[in-house]
């Protein structure tokens, strides 16, 4: 049972999806999926609790083939930590928002939302878990296709539009990244991303390696909504469903940075990507721009949920930024913030469903008055915004800290500078909301306000808590972050 | 199409050699290039072609809509099936090797056989859903 685990935690959302697709009740599919991903999750802990203990990577042979030739599903820290953290958010997203998938989707679509749910999320841990190049890209697929039609499922028109343009953008960027991989395969002859490594060694200078590369980071850039390839977001985010919002953000952008890491690190080897080719300068200045560029048209957006999606374009930068640090420490910093925004960004769009479901809207201006109104959720919003602004005690802090740490390391005290001003950019959009929210009387002739259901908030005070938590505690992110980036940095150099 | 007699007695003729050829494709799949992806658009096209030459409601009381969303999700459990009786035979996940006691290669045969009529169902149901849907707008 124990060394079928990473073929379970990949078939059983399967299946159950096509359950869910038969059945198509809304309490037994929300059942059913809530089940499945709480068992994946508990799958993924397990597993990178055996790679911490045995210090040994998990290799599944899919269909019984030995790889480099059958497919191969590797477990190693950053995939296991990934893992866990996808199957996290996939589970706690289940339980915030059965309530507000039962308000803004049409009855007789509950079922395929579940259905499409559950796909995404197969679809999200195959792209970590498998060690096939190949693999990868059919997994991106099923996660991008039942994304596109999760986001579709939103109640306003503009979400059709949305998802379109996500899938033109999406499609390419997927296109791109099978480009690089064929020209991989064209030299090497293997799909396997560790056999690819080796062979690609002597390979590394030809053209056909150098562009293959460069047509899988653009790919997967676009993927990541790395700025500028990120304008399929803001629309998104801000038109998806309140619960696909939260589980999009914390995860969707996440996972295709991984991908990223694994074909820097493993595939192409630190020392090849990140010393012999400018991909560093190039993704340091792209980070730089992306946390000004987001957090500055953060600042002008009167829905809140593109607010905060812009945001995220930020918080990318962010992430980014440690890859182009090049050292462990920035690195350390990146995989920290991966999980360190998933929460807080994923706590905070749970927030603006709950404000969805009450105000009606999620524009700036009808949430006059709310803070006494919905107390929990806006006081839950300014933490999440302390988290976001990097306040000490919050998750938001660390992973700052290990950036600049990382920034200082190699003598850019100009990168802690410009970390300082963003922080100061975050203060004043997330200040915005909190002014209106609270200092703000609600006009007279507006609809009273509530507080959202229980299961809401209840489950983004978990993880608004979580935030203060792994503020303090940080011997799970960082400590398996750290061992992470051992690996991926010793294993080449 | 009431009025076009040439085409309607010539996809008459046409659609069961279609049908045929889809399924030659689909076996085909064991031995070389072929296989379920393809058969299900090919099997796809024949009903298309009978639904544009027939009508869509002609094609729809042959297969309707309902059953086809029953089809798209079950295809994917015959193929996820075989993968679950391979871990019940105490193999891995897809390891078609078990599902002969006797000669492994006879287990990779069934195992593509039974894989590919998942796929082939799936597929076919899902291009003609797509055509349903696109065909049936603004009725």
């Amino acid at each position: 049972m124990l060394d079928q685990l990473p073929a379970i935690i990949i078939a059983v959302p399967l299946i159950a999806a096509a359950v869910c697709a038969l059945i198509r009740n809304e309490t037994v599919c929300w059942l059913i999926a809530l089940v499945v991903a709480f068992a994946s999750f508990v799958g993924s802990a397990t597993m990178l609790g055996q790679v911490q203990k045995y210090g040994e990577d998990i290799s599944y042979k899919l269909g019984g083939w030995a790889p480099p030739v059958g497919i191969e599903y590797k477990v190693d820290l950053l995939a296991g930590y990934v893992l866990v953290l996808v199957s996290l958010i996939a589970t706690a997203v289940l339980i915030y928002g059965r309530q507000s998938v039962k308000l803004e989707i049409k009855k007789n679509l509950h079922g395929w939302y579940y259905t499409m749910y559950l796909l995404c999320m197969c679809g999200l841990l195959g792209i970590v878990i498998t060690g096939d190049a190949f693999n990868a890209f059919v997994f991106m697929e099923i996660s991008s296709l039942s994304m596109y039609t999760l986001i579709a499922l939103g109640k306003d028109r503009r979400a059709v539009a949305a998802a379109y343009q996500y899938l033109i953008m999406g499609t390419i960027g997927a296109t791109m990244y099978i480009i690089g991989v064929g020209l991989l395969f064209t030299i090497t002859g293997t799909l396997n991303m560790a056999d690819l490594a080796m062979r690609l060694v002597p390979l590394l200078d030809t053209p056909a390696a150098i562009s293959g590369m460069a047509f899988i980071i653009v790919g997967l850039s676009l993927k990541i909504a790395l700025f500028p390839l990120h304008l399929w977001l803001p629309n998104a985010y801000a038109f998806a469903p309140s619960a696909v919002t939260s589980f999009l953000a914390a995860t969707a952008t996440k996972v295709s940075i991984y991908l990223l890491m694994r074909y820097l690190y493993t595939v192409f080897g630190f020392g090849f990507s990140i010393e012999r080719t400018p991909i560093p300068e190039v993704i340091m200045v792209l980070s730089l721009l992306a946390i000004f560029a987001g957090s500055f048209t953060a600042l002008f957006q009167e829905n809140i949920k593109r607010m905060l999606a812009y945001s995220s374009v930020a918080q990318i930068g962010y992430i980014t930024l440690g890859i182009a640090l090049a050292n462990a420490t920035g690195l350390t910093g990146s995989l920290v913030h991966i999980f360190n925004h998933a929460v807080m960004k994923g706590a905070l769009f749970m927030l603006v469903g709950g404000i969805a479901m009450q105000v009606g809207t999620v524009r700036l201006s009808d949430m006059a008055g709310a803070g006494k109104a919905m107390p929990l959720t806006m006081f839950g919003f300014v933490l999440g915004g302390f988290s976001m602004i990097g306040v000490p005690g919050t998750v938001g802090f660390v992973s700052k800290w290990y950036l600049a740490m990382g920034a200082l390391e190699n003598g850019w005290w100009w990168i802690v500078a410009l970390l300082m001003l963003s922080s100061l950019l975050v203060l004043v959009y997330m200040g915005r909301v909190i002014e209106v929210a609270f200092f703000r009387e609600r006009p007279v002739d507006a609809i009273p306000l509530k507080e959202a259901p229980k299961s809401m908030i209840v489950t983004a005070w978990v993880f608004l808590l979580a935030c203060v938590y792994l503020g303090f505690d940080t011997s799970f992110t960082v400590g398996v972050a750290e061992q992470a980036v051992n690996v991926l940095l010793g294993g080449v150099q | 199409m009431r009025g076009h007699l040439i085409l309607r007695v010539v996809s008459k003729i046409l659609i069961p050699f279609l049908l045929m050829f889809a399924l030659y494709v689909q076996f085909h799949g064991d031995f070389g290039p072929g296989g379920g992806f393809q058969a299900g658009v090919i099997v796809a096209a024949a009903f298309v072609l009978y639904a544009l030459i027939f009508g869509l409601r002609a094609m729809q009381k042959i297969i309707s809509p309902a059953l086809l969303e029953i089809a798209v999700p079950l295809g994917v459990l015959i193929y996820a099936g075989v993968g679950v009786y391979t871990w019940i035979l105490g193999g891995n996940f897809l390891d078609y090797n078990m599902l002969d006691s006797h000669d492994p290669s006879h287990g990779q045969h069934l195992g593509v056989l039974l894989v590919e009529a998942g796929v082939l169902l799936t597929v076919s149901s899902t291009m003609l859903l797509i055509f349903y849907t696109f065909a049936g707008r603004g009725r």
